[in-house]
């Protein structure tokens, strides 16, 4: 077996102070792109975008390496977003990424856009799976840790989640193969934002204790604030420097974050949001940063 | 139960139930062995089971490759999900199960993550259609119906031994993902005897005839072969047309065969619906061509479980239901439908 679970050199310069501002700012150019987008698609899932954009700040920024010139780089850390409607927050951190430009975002789910609606590989650069059907991620994961550790590639695989698809059981098949198999080069990230399609994730499906879950599973698991840009960064530096099993970061995110006539409104799977609110929502946003 | 005289009846012999003739030349777990030779060629082979490496002769891979084998547990959507992702960085795996977990039970898996992004991952499924009398549990009698739906995905159902090892090598080479209909432990080696090659996507004949032409896929070839032979004792030519690529199907080579005033048989270990017999009749119909096909295949039940050589004879696929039924589709016979006997032990 060749075993090389040696960490990569973390990309991130500077002190905790200036990596948290970097990030905040990063966050914020994501909320943006994506309340963007979602204008131009008039509805969306601009609440989770919202919700998550802290999450995907950190990672982008601070932990994975790649080069956005070049997504095939077989040396880059692989990011999955195994929840594919996160699409449009995955964009929004692409575009921030230098992956995909900026200008292409208004593109989002038109026809012929290599940016529809849900994520898949075979259209949008930096895309390495393509989600929708949920529970999917984790296992694709496990596949792609295993062969890196097995070619001696010390690239680590992140996988984004969502507390809904801790429903799936393919979810946890994954789960147990991850921690049998001592992957420590695997890190997912379970975005909690307690709520699913037919309504609050407590009401569909009881996942709670989800932290608990994973430490049963033999995963390391750590439970943050995932919009505390500051907690987000010491757990991801924890997470980063465990070995032995994989790592899991469990994010209680609040949909609509950053913009406080989102984040009040009745919390839906889907949000709609009505022409004349997209500029009162990136007003607020605007508020919010200089806060 | 009324019988004084208990006669002995075949029993079931669980999942190691061979379909092979008392006496017929075997080659032991050609799969794995074939997978041996292929992977001290290439380094990037690797091997995936679900909990059932020992029962898909890919234990000879494991045992041969300890550090290229993963073991996934008894979890099939993560079994394909990871093959996926080792093809992803670039490995070539061989993910073995039962045809019916993989199909039944992980084809969102297969469909999503290996066939949609066009992988080279080779999902090897064994006890395809009637190969075990162990019950509907196991018995993957749609298989192909399943399969042949799904964009990009190549599927091979081989005769015999000789097929397997020479199909492994066109598995791996091919870019995109396959499925491998698996014949594992004693598998009956005949083709051998023919001037054959196995080529991905190609149909072959393998014997000649003016009066009837059996279209067969898998398995079923055997007993076409052996159907044949026997039907040339009554003076009945008997083509055989071996189909060992069931998608994307050789259609040049079933209109060639079919556009004739032949007796057109298709022969498949699968149930009637979705599988050979109804591509081969699209194939025909869609060309234009108004030949009649006389399918053998399982027919649209779920199976009983028993003794195979019983099973086989009660569902039409022995050699002796194929000669009975080509014999009454030529007039000659009384009974459309093949009687069995003995009676089956679950009759």
């Amino acid at each position: 077996m060749t075993s090389l679970t040696t960490p990569a050199a973390a990309p991130r310069t500077g002190d905790r102070a200036e990596r948290i501002e970097r990030i905040r700012r990063a966050a914020h150019r994501i909320r943006h792109n994506a309340l963007d987008m979602g204008e131009v698609q008039g509805q969306g899932y601009i609440g989770q975008a919202l919700g998550v954009a802290d999450v995907l700040a950190a990672v982008y920024t601070d932990q994975l390496r790649y080069r956005p010139e070049d997504p095939h780089w077989a040396g880059r850390d692989r990011f999955l977003l195994s929840i594919g409607h996160y699409a449009i927050a995955l964009y929004a951190a692409l575009a921030e990424a230098g992956t995909i430009p900026a200008a292409e975002l208004e593109t989002y789910g038109s026809d012929d856009s290599r940016l529809p609606m849900s994520a898949m590989a075979s259209y949008t650069p930096g895309v390495e799976i393509s989600g929708g059907s949920l529970g999917h991620g984790l296992a694709v994961a496990t596949g792609m840790a295993l062969g890196l550790r097995h070619q001696g590639n010390g690239a680590r695989v992140f996988d984004l989640l969502s507390d809904g698809e801790l429903d799936e059981g393919s979810t946890w098949e994954a789960a147990l193969a991850c921690a049998h198999h001592g992957l420590d080069n695997v890190t997912a990230i379970v975005d909690v934002n307690a709520l699913q399609a037919d309504g609050p994730t407590a009401g569909v499906l009881r996942t709670e204790p989800v932290t608990d879950k994973w430490r049963a599973f033999g995963w390391h698991a750590l439970r943050v604030d995932g919009n505390d840009v500051a907690a987000l960064v010491d757990a991801l530096d924890e997470l980063r420097a465990h070995r032995g099993s994989p790592s899991v970061l469990v994010c209680d995110t609040r949909i609509g974050r950053g913009v406080p006539l989102l984040e009040s409104r009745e919390k839906a799977h889907f949000m709609r949001v009505e022409q004349h609110e997209w500029q009162i929502a990136r007003d607020q946003l605007e508020e919010g940063l200089a806060r | 139960m009324t019988s004084t005289t208990p006669k002995k009846r075949l029993t079931t012999s669980a999942m190691i139930a061979s379909f092979a003739d008392p006496g017929q030349r075997t080659t032991s777990a050609p799969f794995g062995h074939a997978l041996n030779r292929l992977a001290e060629q290439r380094p990037e082979i690797v091997g995936l089971s679900a909990d059932l490496a020992k029962y898909t002769d890919m234990h000879v891979f494991r045992d041969a490759h300890p550090d290229r084998f993963f073991q996934m547990g008894m979890a099939e959507q993560s079994l394909l999900g990871a093959a996926a992702g080792m093809a992803e960085v670039g490995l070539v795996p061989f993910a073995s199960t039962y045809s019916v977990f993989a199909t039944r039970r992980a084809y969102d898996f297969l469909c999503l993550d290996i066939a949609e992004p066009g992988l080279n991952v080779n999902v090897v499924g064994a006890l395809p259609g009637l190969t075990t009398g162990y019950g509907p549990s196991h018995q993957a009698t749609e298989d192909l119906a399943i399969l042949r739906g799904c964009p990009g995905l190549t599927i091979v159902d081989p005769c015999d031994s000789v097929d397997i090892e020479q199909a492994l090598p066109a598995l791996a080479d091919h870019p995109g993902p396959t499925y491998l209909r698996l014949l594992r432990g004693a598998v009956p080696t005949v083709l051998d005897e023919y001037d054959y090659r196995f080529e991905l996507g190609r149909a072959a004949e393998l014997r000649t005839g003016r009066d009837v032409v059996l279209i067969s896929t898998g398995l079923m070839t055997m007993r076409a072969l052996q159907a044949a032979a026997r039907l040339e004792a009554d003076h009945v030519d008997v083509a055989v047309l071996h189909v060992p690529t069931i998608k994307p199907l050789d259609t040049a080579a079933i209109l060639r065969a079919a556009r004739t005033d032949r007796l057109v048989v298709t022969l498949e270990n699968h149930t009637v619906v979705g599988g050979l017999a109804e591509a081969v009749a699209s194939t025909l119909a869609f060309a234009g061509a108004t030949t009649r096909v006389v399918p053998i295949a399982l027919p649209d039940e779920f199976l009983a479980a028993g003794a195979l050589p019983t099973l086989h004879d009660r569902y039409g696929l022995s050699t002796d239901a194929v000669v009975a039924r080509v014999r009454a589709e030529l007039g000659g016979g009384s009974s459309p439908r093949w009687a069995a006997e003995p009676a089956p032990a679950t009759a």
